[in-house]
């Protein structure tokens, strides 16, 4: 699956979706997935809860593993996906559909500074040598 | 470093194999899905690469007296040809150097099978116990054979469909009993809780085995279901479960202990001498969550440790094997810290699945 040109990334492999009001959703890439296998368990953060960039915020967890998901950038969380809990198998399905959580960052310009789409394939690529 | 490989690295990686370390050999934790490849196991069939498991062949007179020595199982439980012994083996401390399977063949001949990662301690153990207490007995590392589990409800009938000429010898075997047909070794025991073959045989031809097994509708299956199966079977993994800081009565294997007879082996005084404060049970989790190894469980009777943890596709619930203290019993409700969270979890009697069922 190629990754979406219309996402930010991050290195810690979250994608970010700017919304139409400018609030963002966050997901993990289909890299991310497939390296973590069968979602069993996914647990993300309350509304209103304030977080820095870079900040642990969700855990994912497949049969074989704990992931955590970080905070792309600063902001509180507006919204959890709570379709997630009884079926966290969706973001195996649907990667860049399954979101996660989603947060109104402090600043626009920090989701913008993101990677790209490119950048982001470079760093996958970067990542498994 | 370089990984170590199987015969079967290039069938894996064809098949389209996710391959990790594992314990410092390039295996194949998954095809597809994970969770697919647990329920094909528990309803119809799956093959597993164990090659990377040891086989050993102790051979000449005394075998039986000698096995009686160095293993805390009772090699003397075993005296149809080709039953099957599981047991310990101990230091003379009492803990654990490894768990393996023994079968009696002949009065000259055990076979023994060994853990991937302890093969060569276990194999140097053996030699030095037999230098001294059979010196004439010969201990051979057979890295001429492979290994290949097929395991599920419909296992056996595939190996039959593919080695039709070793069906007559083996039909009859009861659990835990192996027949030697020639080229190919093959015994009714596993790490899954479902019937099924494990299938010794010369590395050159497991290759052509392992595709005839797939032409015929046998799915491959990684080490992660593999992991996930032999845990809701309530089957010990050496390293996780136990290993050489604990002893056998406090990892769930007293069943494997004899204790009672009159028979003297490596480790027994030790065992007498320190009875053991802890037990390893079951946890069922009771709130939402996955439960891993090393994480804290509290209890009333003071805290304890899973050992094993993951999810069960078979229950969809978290399960765990945990050492915790004599006092707990089962039906009790302990905690589990899980990140900065405390976590109800039952504790239950195990297996927690076996031959295509939960048990929970």
């Amino acid at each position: 699956m190629s990754n979406p040109t219309d996402l930010k990334y991050t290195a810690s492999h979250e994608w970010v979706k700017t919304e139409a009001d400018g609030s963002i959703t966050i997901g993990i890439t289909d890299h991310a997935q497939e390296l973590l296998g069968d979602m069993v368990f996914v647990e993300a953060p309350a509304a209103g809860r304030k977080l820095k960039a870079g900040e642990e915020c969700a855990v994912v967890e497949s049969v074989k593993a704990a992931a955590d998901v970080y905070a792309p950038v600063a902001g509180e969380v507006t919204a959890a996906n709570a379709d997630l809990d009884n079926a966290p198998e969706a973001i195996n399905n649907e990667p860049y559909t399954a979101w996660i959580f989603k947060m109104k960052p402090d600043s626009a310009a920090d989701v913008a500074a993101l990677m790209d789409a490119a950048a982001y394939q470079a760093h996958v690529d970067s990542e498994a040598h | 470093m370089t990984l170590k490989t199987t015969p079967l690295n290039a069938a894996h990686r064809a098949m389209g194999a996710k391959m990790v370390d594992f314990g410092g050999w390039d295996m194949p934790v998954n095809y597809g899905s994970q969770i697919d490849e647990h329920h094909q196991v528990r309803n119809d069939c799956g093959m597993f690469d164990v090659c990377h498991m040891r086989v050993v062949d102790a051979k000449g007179d005394g075998v039986r007296a000698f096995l009686r020595y160095l293993l805390a199982n009772n090699a003397d439980k075993i005296t149809v040809p080709g039953k099957a012994l599981y047991s310990a083996m101990l230091r003379p401390e009492g803990v654990v150097i490894d768990d393996l399977i023994i079968y009696f063949m002949t009065e000259q001949w055990f076979r023994i099978v060994v853990n991937a990662g302890t093969a060569d301690k276990d194999i140097a153990w053996m030699k030095e116990q037999a230098a001294t207490h059979a010196p004439k007995l010969t201990i051979t590392s057979r890295d001429d054979l492979a290994m290949v589990a097929i395991q599920g409800p419909n296992a056996r009938a595939k190996v039959w469909q593919v080695l039709p000429q070793t069906k007559a010898a083996t039909e009859h075997l009861v659990n835990f009993q192996a027949a030697d047909c020639g080229e190919y070794f093959i015994a009714r025991t596993g790490y899954t809780g479902e019937d099924g073959f494990e299938v010794m045989l010369p590395k050159e031809k497991v290759e052509a085995f392992w595709y005839d097994l797939n032409k015929v509708g046998v799915k491959p299956i990684g080490l992660g279901a593999r992991d996930t199966l032999r845990l809701e079977a309530g089957m010990n993994l050496y390293g996780q479960d136990m290993d050489e800081t604990v002893g056998p009565l406090e990892s769930g294997l007293a069943w494997t202990v004899d204790l009672k007879s009159e028979r003297d082996f490596i480790g027994k005084a030790a065992l007498l001498a320190n009875p053991p404060s802890k037990k390893l049970v079951g946890l069922l989790l009771l709130d939402r969550g996955v439960l891993r190894g090393h994480q804290k469980v509290v209890t009333q009777h003071g805290d304890g440790e899973i050992t094993s943890g993951t999810f069960s596709p078979t229950l969809e619930k978290s399960i765990a094997l945990a050492r915790v203290p004599n006092g707990v019993a089962v039906g009790d409700t302990v905690q589990v810290v899980i990140r900065d969270k405390m976590l109800a979890a039952q504790v239950v009697k195990y297996p927690f699945a076996r031959n295509g069922k939960g048990l929970i």
